[in-house]
């Protein structure tokens, strides 16, 4: 097949031999399953457990909360034994809504898993909801919710499916070990996502660093088509493709344009090209979901790095304290310099190893010193080594400069926004100079500005709101007071003509009579004055007369 | 760990560092710097030794007046990378103060006061030769035949100190005009180059350098290969030394073929002279060139471009230092007109649309 050339990209050393060639292990059940309620972009899913309820495995945890959103299950049979907070797999290890289970040692499966005989014959619809409700997410480790994607058919004219299978990240071997060890269960997943998106062709890329995955999945791919399929449809065709080794290829818009050529726009989806880039661990947990109705409730990860004893490849119940895979894996054999979730170009520091392991968690690496190779940072000499590494084809040394100089808009109108984060200039910078820190602290930036601006805006419009709200009450007042005594100026006038009929003594009716016009002509003059200031201030006009109906429309 | 934890991806660096990239730089010099020291002797070490010298403490100074730490400065090689093109390119017996007063000028006016390593508009070493050349023009063009070391002709150890350091005058008999220099005053008498090109011109002797000429550049030969060397380690890309070299021979070659009698052939520009130093090592100076690789195009074919001119119709024999100095005034500008063009992007900056047509190359 052809493939397409992309820009840029980098040559990291890979070193997945260090776990390439170790078989997936069951990591055995902890003592307690910390498990987040957030494991995904999108909603928090909201629990639907109370404490000290005993919950079997795959059972229902928390429920996801609106269109894009995953809910969360029970990892194994056992207790709950805490609905509360705990630290989050993240750099900050802030604490976030976690529910605590005590796995019982039975690893009791829910009675009502069930799944189904012949996923093709259900309707696309169908499959998309038993995946939302398996709460599968993108486990490449961007965690978006799978079956938004799958129902991308609704809105976009859809033809082939991408599976993301480069495992470009140096390190990470769970992806080709799935493939090796599960090519059948993956390409059957990869066959019902297909289904599911109405798509003819189906492309896995895969690169060429994995050879034993790609001729498993070939294997795979080509002994057995689907059982049965919805009449008339032609089953789509399936292309293992031997990819180049590059980072980051597997950045989905990259991928897609190695394989299709086309170059997704700006701000747009590969669905714009008809594209839909789902990931092999994702396909994986696709079939046990129709297949066996189990939702997804454990993963497989590398465990590696050079402080690590002993790499592994291991299935992880979601909810695993990081140090019982560490403590699984022999322990560390010096201290590490960093410990990372992830892929090292891309990867989180952990901040401790506490957190429990979530859907989107491929690997945790153990890094040494000189496998970081860090060094102080040095003043730029513009040897360009970024510019010709970036795959987007920005400039991050001027973008750098920019945001060291405090000018973020400098640095957007450079295309920050088009920046994917891969940080191949910081990799290849020969000044030590961190780039993607530089660019990622800009991005956050920008959105902590936007919100702010946002904020401002509404604070603006409510308090202008107010204002007029407070405008109108006044001038209601005002109206129905000069109203009032009118009336009342009326009436005793009133009185006083029919006493004046009634006394022709008329004295005390003339002072009446003058004071009367006096008071109505303090509104008057007001009013008088109102058009004058409404002609040097336009924008006031408006809200000016706005409020000048509403008092009408109260009083009718 | 958790000293580290705030620390942010990649997590992994590839192995190059500043001081790497200085280090196989002058590594690439070594071979056409270590044949110029043996064909011109004793005084054109002296020279190198001074002159390297002289940049770093200039450097150092500097360092101290900004207010700098010296040693990280120092130690990543820029000064010393500098003093030693800087010495390449002066004539091999010129007086020590040439030496110390051009690597003064590089240093401190065309680098430190620029703000330093990464921040100098204009290549250091070309800015002390230009102003050499300008305030020095006796000193700048005294050109020496070759007498290898050890040779009966070469002066000793003390006979070379003393043509260094001033006390003794170059013999007459030593001295000689460079091919650039000694073709144009002829062709300026009215020669034709059929006339004189063949005595003069040998383009096996250029290339392998046993002609007169600047410390280290008669060497095309061994600056090819410091180039190449360059090449696969990634140090430099092809664009500018190709683009340069490109241009160079594209105009010697159009000239030529115009008038062989007045404009001598591409070999003979892309031999003579600072063509192989100034395409492999000066022009590609990181700092000093584009960034984006059509602005390195540009910038390459722009320096062999004016190569050519000032060679053939300005009032200098050679041309590299001014057109390398005036291609790197044109740096912002072409940086700032020439940009890669962005993923998912058409060349003004606007996403692809491919509802109406198929992506903008």
């Amino acid at each position: 097949m052809r493939l397409f050339k992309i820009r840029g990209g980098v040559h990291p050393d890979d070193r997945k031999s260090l776990a390439a060639d170790r078989a997936i292990e069951d990591l055995p059940l902890p003592p307690l399953l910390h498990i987040p309620l957030q494991q995904h972009i999108g909603a928090t899913a909201k629990p639907s457990v109370r404490r000290g309820e005993r919950v079997a495995k795959g059972q229902l945890l928390a429920d996801s909360q609106g269109a894009i959103s995953a809910p969360v299950h029970a990892p194994t049979s056992g207790r709950v034994v805490g609905v509360g907070s705990y630290p989050a797999h993240h750099a900050s290890g802030l604490n976030v809504s976690t529910i605590s289970l005590q796995p019982d040692g039975e690893d009791r499966w829910a009675e009502d898993m069930e799944g189904v005989g012949d996923p093709f014959g259900l309707t696309p619809e169908e499959v998309a909801r038993r995946v939302s409700q398996a709460g599968i997410v993108g486990m490449g480790g961007a965690t978006f919710p799978s079956a938004v994607k799958l129902n991308l058919r609704q809105r976009y004219e859809l033809h082939s499916l991408v599976i993301n299978a480069a495992e470009c990240e140096p390190y990470l071997t769970c992806d080709d070990r799935l493939m090796c060890e599960h090519a059948e269960q993956v390409i059957d997943g990869v066959r019902i996502m297909a289904h599911a998106l109405g798509v003819s062709r189906i492309l896995i890329g895969i690169e060429g660093n994995k050879p034993e995955a790609i001729a498993a999945m070939r294997a795979a791919a080509s002994s057995a088509g689907p059982a049965t399929r919805s009449p008339g449809a032609e089953p789509a065709t399936i292309d293992v493709v031997r990819l180049p080794t590059r980072y980051p290829m597997g950045s989905e818009k990259h991928l897609v344009q190695t394989l299709t050529g086309k170059e997704t726009p700006a701000r747009g989806l590969t669905a714009d090209l008809g594209v839909v880039v789902h990931n092999p661990a994702t396909a994986f947990a696709v079939h046990e979901a129709l297949r066996f109705g189990r939702p997804l409730v454990s993963r497989v990860m590398t465990v590696s790095g050079q402080a690590i004893e002993r790499p592994a490849n291991l299935r992880v119940p979601l909810g695993t304290p990081l140090q019982r895979l560490i403590d699984h894996c022999g322990g560390f054999r010096e201290p590490p310099s960093r410990l990372i979730s992830g892929g090292p170009m891309m990867g989180q520091p952990m901040p401790s190893t506490r957190v429990p392991t979530v859907k989107g968690s491929n690997g945790l690496l153990a890094l040494s010193e000189t496998e970081t190779n860090r060094a102080e940072p040095r003043p730029c000499i513009r040897c360009a080594s970024c510019v010709d590494a970036c795959p987007c084809g920005l400039l991050p040394l001027e973008m750098a400069a920019h945001a060291r100089a405090g000018d973020l808009e400098g640095v957007v109108s450079l295309g920050l926004m088009d920046c994917i984060g891969c940080g191949s200039c910081a990799y290849v910078c020969p000044a030590h100079i961190p780039l993607a820190q530089v660019f990622n602290y800009a991005k956050g930036e920008m959105a902590a500005r936007g919100r702010a601006k946002q904020k401002q805006a509404e604070t603006k419009r409510l308090a202008e709101q107010r204002t007029e709200r407070m405008e109108a009450i006044k001038k209601a007042k005002r109206e129905q007071m000069a109203k009032r005594k009118r009336e009342a100026a009326a009436k005793k006038a009133a009185d006083a003509a029919k006493a004046a009929k009634a006394t022709p003594a008329a004295t005390p009716t003339v002072t009446q009579g003058q004071a009367a016009p006096a008071q109505e002509a303090a509104p008057a003059d007001e009013s008088r004055q109102m058009p004058a200031k409404a002609a040097i201030q336009p924008e006031q006009s408006d809200a000016g007369e706005q409020p000048a109906k509403q008092p009408g429309e109260q009083a009718a | 760990m958790s000293a580290n934890s705030t620390t942010a991806a990649p997590h992994a660096h590839a192995p190059v560092s500043v001081q790497r990239t200085m280090r196989l730089v002058m590594l690439a010099l070594l071979p056409a710097t270590l044949f110029g020291l043996w064909q011109f002797g004793w005084p054109a070490l002296l020279l190198f030794v001074v002159t390297v010298a002289a940049a770093m403490a200039a450097e150092a100074a500097s360092l101290a007046v900004a207010g700098k730490p010296a040693r990280p400065y120092l130690a990543d090689g820029s000064a010393l990378l500098t003093g030693w093109l800087l010495a390449l390119t002066l004539p091999p017996w010129a007086p020590w103060w040439i030496g110390v007063v051009g690597a003064v000028i590089a240093i401190v006016v065309a680098k430190q006061v620029f703000g330093g390593i990464g921040q100098n508009l204009f290549n250091p070493a070309m800015v002390a030769r230009v102003a050499l050349l300008i305030s020095f023009p006796l000193e700048m063009t005294s050109f020496v035949t070759p007498a290898p070391l050890f040779s009966g002709a070469a002066p000793g150890l003390l006979e070379g100190a003393a043509i260094t350091f001033g006390a003794m005058p170059v013999p007459d008999a030593m001295t000689g005009a460079t091919l650039l220099g000694e073709v144009r005053t002829e062709l300026g008498e009215g020669a034709t180059l059929s006339q004189v090109l063949p005595s003069l011109f040998d383009p096996l002797e250029s290339g392998l350098g046993t002609i007169g000429g600047s410390l280290g550049e008669t060497s095309a030969l061994l600056l090819l290969l410091g180039g190449l060397f360059l090449l696969y380690k990634r140090v430099i890309t092809w664009r500018i030394p190709v683009a340069l070299l490109g241009s160079l021979a594209a105009m010697a070659t159009l000239m030529h073929l115009l008038d062989p009698q007045h404009y001598a052939g591409p070999v003979y520009h892309l031999l003579s002279g600072s063509t192989l130093i100034a395409a492999f090592f000066i022009a590609t100076d990181p700092v000093t060139s584009p960034v984006s690789a059509r602005g390195q195009l540009l910038f390459g074919a722009g320096v062999g471009l004016l190569i050519y001119v000032i060679r053939t119709w300005a009032g200098y024999p050679e041309g590299v230092a001014f057109a390398v100095l005036l291609m790197n005034a044109c740096t912002p500008l072409i940086d700032h007109w020439v940009k890669p063009r962005i993923y998912g992007r058409d060349r003004r900056g606007e996403p692809l649309d491919y509802t109406s047509t198929e992506p903008r190359r």
